[in-house]
């Protein structure tokens, strides 16, 4: 029961950890149709932020306050990456899609060649604030806090998120242009103005997934991005792309599904069972390839 | 039209003919080549370049020519090469036999992955199957022409592609020595995407060439960059500088926006532009 216990929370953590990936992803594709390969180059962006921060910052503050602080750096700069992005590299080939896709993988490529040249390819060791790196007893079970930690920053994105969408004028355009993009440019709205907001979003929502995903591993290194883009897109493809909700739900099930199956079948099978339940959605549920409601 | 065919084959021949004259080359090429052209190294890296630039043709068969944008094409060529090796190594199969059973598994393999696509596609266009008999029953010539004949060609692009793949991962198991994990990695399927959008999708010199020049770029840009012409800019440039993907990716970010048509396609413009001078 314990041992069931922990697995669920750190299943919980990592599902959280996957939403935040993923929720910029999907919005891009669900309003611009673009795959974005970058995303994983956002994400490294931020979990480097954070660390040159927590390094910058006098040793005499707290490391909780210096990761607050590189928390706040990092969504600055994934903001800041997602829109020079947007509008230097995607804008000038709206509607060609797959160019657009090739310039986010030549991005990726260039970007995490960059970071191994300035850092090394070796992964650093960050600072843990010591609350998030001790545990706490719960049902029997000795929980790391951290995990309780994402998966309060993610139910603060998704809410955040959804008032967004549905409580403002740029979410109701955004959840238009998800629906029918052609339509809500004849009826006379910028809506390359939210494409590049969609893409600051993004990249701030990925910055900070970046950056909480290198306290889960204790490490930063260039290829971490890469391995968590992966998770985002089969998180993205099972929730339907473009739908904030079904991706909620998908990264929470490709989390538990694979702490469940690395502890109670084999060490690996987790990764092979993520896989087959998206094989098993894209089967059984088709349309979810299709995009759906924001 | 025998002399059009003939014609057509010429460079074809030329570059086979220059490839098969290579090893008797004793020439030092500085900075190019490591050591003779005839020496090991070079013969190595040479080999290498050619054997990735084949496996970037199979890759062409299915992103170039039919437009699927697979992310899974290393599958084959990994297939290909690790049956290979442990076909030889553990089971001492002759080479013949090995060679057969790899290339046997690997396109049944393409099979069940082409056939899963397959099945998926075909719900995709069963869930609408109102609007499929709604379209049959419209124009049942031109249904079956753009909804299922496409599906049987993409297959087939599939399965070609990776046949091709497999073979390509056969004979660089060969050249190697052993399987390497690398091949099986998605990047190694998006360095192959690059590869071909770099010598032009779609055009069978383009994968060659894209291919060819991806691998001996991230070989031998490292050696380059060594050379000292780097010197006077500050330490972080230089480390920047001295990752071929570094460069690699933003020349692949430069083709995309400035020459669409890959390497080949703007050569191509260029001779046009030339003869209409």
């Amino acid at each position: 029961m314990t041992d069931f216990v922990l697995i669920l929370v750190t299943g919980l953590g990592l599902g959280a950890l996957y939403f935040l990936a993923a929720s910029g992803l999907s919005i891009i594709y669900g309003l611009m149709g673009v795959l974005n390969f970058a995303h994983g180059a956002f994400m490294m962006a931020g979990s480097y932020a954070g660390f040159l921060t927590m390094g910058a910052l006098p040793a005499s503050l707290s490391v909780a306050a210096r990761l607050a602080m590189a928390v706040l750096v990092a969504l600055v700069v994934g903001a800041v990456i997602g829109f020079v992005v947007e509008v230097v590299l995607i804008r000038p080939l709206y509607r060609h899609h797959i160019q657009q896709v090739l310039v986010t993988v030549g991005l990726s490529l260039a970007s995490v060649a960059a970071a191994q040249g300035i850092w090394g390819a070796d992964p650093r060791t960050v600072e843990k604030p010591e609350w998030m790196a001790s545990t706490t007893m719960l049902l029997g079970a000795r929980l790391p806090n951290d995990r309780f930690l994402f998966i309060v920053v993610a139910l603060a994105v998704f809410l955040g998120l959804q008032a967004l969408l549905h409580y403002t004028r740029l979410g109701l355009i955004i959840r238009a242009g998800v629906e029918n993009r052609t339509m809500v440019e004849a009826l006379g709205i910028n809506v390359h103005r939210t494409f590049t907001i969609v893409f600051a979003l993004g990249g701030s929502a990925a910055a900070l997934a970046g950056l909480l995903y290198s306290q889960y591993a204790g490490t930063v290194s260039p290829a971490q991005g890469g391995s968590l883009l992966i998770y985002a897109f089969i998180v993205v493809v099972i929730g339907g792309m473009g739908s904030l909700v079904g991706t909620a739900v998908a990264a929470v099930a490709v989390g538990l599904v694979q702490q469940l199956a690395n502890f109670y079948a084999a060490s690996g099978v987790g990764d092979l069972s993520v896989v087959l339940l998206l094989a098993l959605v894209l089967l059984l549920r088709p349309t979810s390839m299709k995009g759906a409601h924001a | 039209m025998r002399t059009a065919v003939s014609l057509k084959a010429l460079p074809a021949i030329i570059v086979l003919a220059v490839l098969a004259y290579l090893p008797y080359v004793p020439i030092e090429v500085p900075g190019l080549l490591p050591g003779r052209v005839n020496g090991p190294g070079s013969l190595q890296l040479l080999a290498t370049c050619l054997v990735i630039a084949g496996i970037a043709l199979s890759y062409d068969v299915i992103f170039g020519r039919t437009g699927l944008l697979s992310f899974g094409h290393a599958l084959f060529v990994a297939a290909g090469s690790y049956l290979l090796t442990i076909s030889l190594s553990n089971w001492a199969l002759p080479l013949p036999v090995a060679i057969l059973v790899s290339l046997g598994v690997t396109t049944l393999l393409a099979l069940v992955v082409g056939g899963i696509a397959f099945v998926v596609v075909t719900l995709l266009v069963r869930s609408r199957a109102g609007h499929a008999m709604a379209a049959v029953r419209e124009n049942e010539a031109r249904a079956a022409v753009l909804g299922f004949d496409t599906y049987r060609v993409k297959l087939l692009a599939i399965v070609v592609g990776a046949v091709l793949g497999g073979l390509g991962g056969i004979v660089h198991a060969l050249v190697l020595g052993g399987s390497n994990p690398h091949v099986t990695t998605t990047e190694f399927t998006l360095a192959l995407l690059i590869m071909v959008v770099l010598g032009g999708a779609g055009s069978m010199w383009g994968a060659l060439l894209g291919g060819f020049l991806y691998h001996y770029a991230d070989a031998r840009l490292v050696e380059l960059s060594g050379a000292g012409f780097l010197d006077a800019l500050p330490d972080v440039v230089q480390q920047v500088l001295s990752e071929p993907l570094f460069i690699l990716g933003l020349f692949f970010i430069i083709i995309v926006y400035f020459a669409p048509a890959g390497l080949t396609g703007l050569g191509g413009r260029l001779i046009r532009r030339g003869r209409a001078t």
